[in-house]
């Protein structure tokens, strides 16, 4: 028996407000596999991986986490998340007790941080080259230090899914670089990414498939990185109500 | 030293005490989800019920507990339920529950000068009974505010990453508000149910500016409650003037002396910026003649990659070698 997919996404429909925001939506993301969601501003990518974590409630569909339903989901420690960096709240929070942050979801309640929790915190600090900045306020730091800490953060929870939403925006590309290196060590561990992206820039060749939403309907999902240009013949097709191949 | 030969005035600096650590515990919290006016709102329900207690005869403060708390969930639940008019309806609960109030103590024959004592506080009226149960409270408040420190700080910081970490992030917003709602009754006869606001709120705030990092300022402004919390009673007793004015006017004079004191902490501290250039043009200063830039050479140094720049004249100058470069 092969062990559940850490996403699988059928049918799904959300809507905020009363307004369909993603429609009859399927997505999977298997273990050690990179998967880009594309697609333009207001196209649904991030309703849809919001509803995937339960954020935001569906109203028609399923999401399983690896291969339970999100009623009644458990195993939030195998769940990283990396939201948008606009709606981090913060004053005076050090870069440290922000990544450790990230422990919670191994922690119990009136039970302080135990030596793993301290040795994953570090882990994850070393991850994304910022261990000199941990006593550093977390205002303090530049753009694209301020989402290798957010990144950071998922990482200490060592999940094996990790869902970031946006991560390049307002990002340097020597740490757009540095993040694409990063998973592909994910990767490599056997960890499924599930990544937002407006454009792939130094990513592309690390990505296993890429899901392009637009007006919240999936348009492509394509092998690779290659979407509406220059993919190669078979490798790629128009999803019309029928499920791709590869995602049986 | 003779203040302490006093029992009510032992009553009184136990209470400080409790309600100088409490405050700012809970009001770390406050400040952080940006309710910071949420204490005074609180209170000014509380007062509903000190004017309940006083018309039908019963203790105020166990009464005006509970009346804060059942005001402090149904502010929760009107958060929680994203309500665009929930700042009408706040002010309409906050004000009734001040009407209601002095409308209850004038009826009960008890006006305005009794309820005074509540609003700013009063020395000689926290009784034994009082004080056992404003212990109690104290501990419920700091076991929680302490003990799930590291959960609700995730829950203030970024409520959404929190939800998937599998907190229970509506039971512990029910807990913020429930705690304050407790703290600010709590402290009604120290500062009042008017100013108890200020100590959930300045210590808080003056501890951000002198203390890095978010538990570190938490005890920071501990410490700094209790200290305008026992200082403010203690000069309430020589001088003959209402406590709670003399502790709010002392925390927001520490506020004041902090300022000052952050900035020259902070003054040589690098805000960092991203170096998005992978190769520039050289460009140097011309003429730089007149120092070198360094700690404490006035100039605003920026952490520019891996190295540093200083503002100097609207320019970013980097050291290299012999002179400096335009970044």
């Amino acid at each position: 028996m092969s062990p559940a997919r850490p996403l699988e996404v059928t049918h799904l429909n959300v809507s905020l407000g009363g307004i369909p925001i993603v429609k009859d939506v399927s997505l999977t993301v298997g273990s050690g596999e990179i998967v880009a969601l594309m697609g333009g501003n207001g196209s649904g990518k991030t309703t849809l991986i919001r509803a995937s974590l339960g954020l935001v409630e569906h109203q028609r569909g399923d999401v399983r986490l690896f291969g339970d339903s999100l009623v009644g989901f458990k195993h939030w420690e195998r769940l990283g998340y990396v939201p948008q960096r606009a709606n981090v709240a913060l004053h005076a929070t050090a870069v440290g007790e922000l990544v450790a942050s990230g422990r919670l979801s191994r922690r119990r309640p009136f039970v302080p941080a135990s030596k793993a929790d301290k040795a994953a915190t570090t882990a994850a600090l070393e991850r994304v080259g910022l261990t000199h900045k941990r006593t550093e306020p977390f205002v303090h730091l530049s753009g694209g230090q301020q989402q290798r800490v957010l990144i950071a953060r998922a990482l200490a929870g060592e999940p094996d899914l990790l869902v970031l939403d946006e991560p390049f925006v307002g990002v340097d590309v020597a740490t757009q670089e540095s993040l694409a290196g990063l998973f592909a060590g994910l990767r490599d561990e056997g960890k499924a990414v599930l990544v937002v992206v407006h454009e792939l820039g130094p990513f592309a060749g690390l990505i296993d498939r890429t899901v392009t939403l637009v007006e919240g309907r999936v348009a492509h999902d394509a092998v690779g990185h290659d979407h509406h240009h220059r993919r190669p013949a078979g490798a790629s097709r128009v999803i019309q109500g029928v499920e791709a191949p590869w995602s049986s | 030293m003779e203040l302490l030969t006093f029992p009510f005035m032992q009553r009184a600096l136990i209470a400080a005490l409790l309600t100088g650590l409490m405050a700012p515990a809970i009001g770390t919290y406050i400040v952080q989800r940006r309710l910071a006016l949420l204490g005074d709102g609180l209170g000014h329900v509380a007062i509903a019920g000190v004017g309940l207690s006083l018309l039908m005869g019963w203790a105020p403060l166990p009464v005006a507990v509970v009346v804060a708390v059942l005001g402090a969930l149904f502010i929760e639940l009107l958060r929680q339920r994203g309500r665009a008019t929930g700042d009408v309806a706040l002010a309409i609960l906050f004000y009734g529950g001040l009407a209601a109030g002095v409308l209850m103590a004038g009826a009960a024959g008890k006006g305005a000068g009794n309820l005074n004592s509540y609003l700013f506080g009063s020395l000689t009226t926290v009784t034994s009974g009082d004080l056992w149960l404003v212990l109690g409270l104290a501990v419920v408040v700091l076991v929680a505010a302490l003990g799930l420190a590291p959960q609700l700080f995730a829950v203030c910081a970024d409520e959404d990453f929190a939800k998937v970490q599998g907190l229970a992030v509506r039971w512990y917003s029910v807990l913020i508000v429930v705690l304050a709602a407790v703290t600010v009754t709590t402290a009604m006869r120290t500062v009042g149910l008017l100013l108890v606001s200020a100590l959930l709120v300045v210590p808080v705030a003056t501890a951000q500016n002198v203390f890095r990092g978010f538990f570190t300022g938490l005890a920071g402004a501990m410490a700094l409650g209790v200290v305008v919390s026992l200082g403010g009673v203690v000069v309430s007793f020589h001088a003959d003037l209402p406590p709670g004015a003399l502790i709010v006017l002392g925390a927001i004079a520490l506020y004041a002396v902090s300022w000052p004191v952050s900035r020259l902490l902070h003054r040589d501290h690098p805000v960092a910026i991203d170096d998005t250039v992978a190769e520039r043009a050289h460009e140097t200063t011309g003429e730089h003649a007149d120092h070198a830039h360094g700690p404490g050479c006035g100039h605003r140094p920026v952490e520019h990659g891996d190295h540093l720049d200083y503002v100097h004249d609207g320019h970013r100058h980097a050291a290299h070698a012999d002179h400096y470069d335009e970044h």
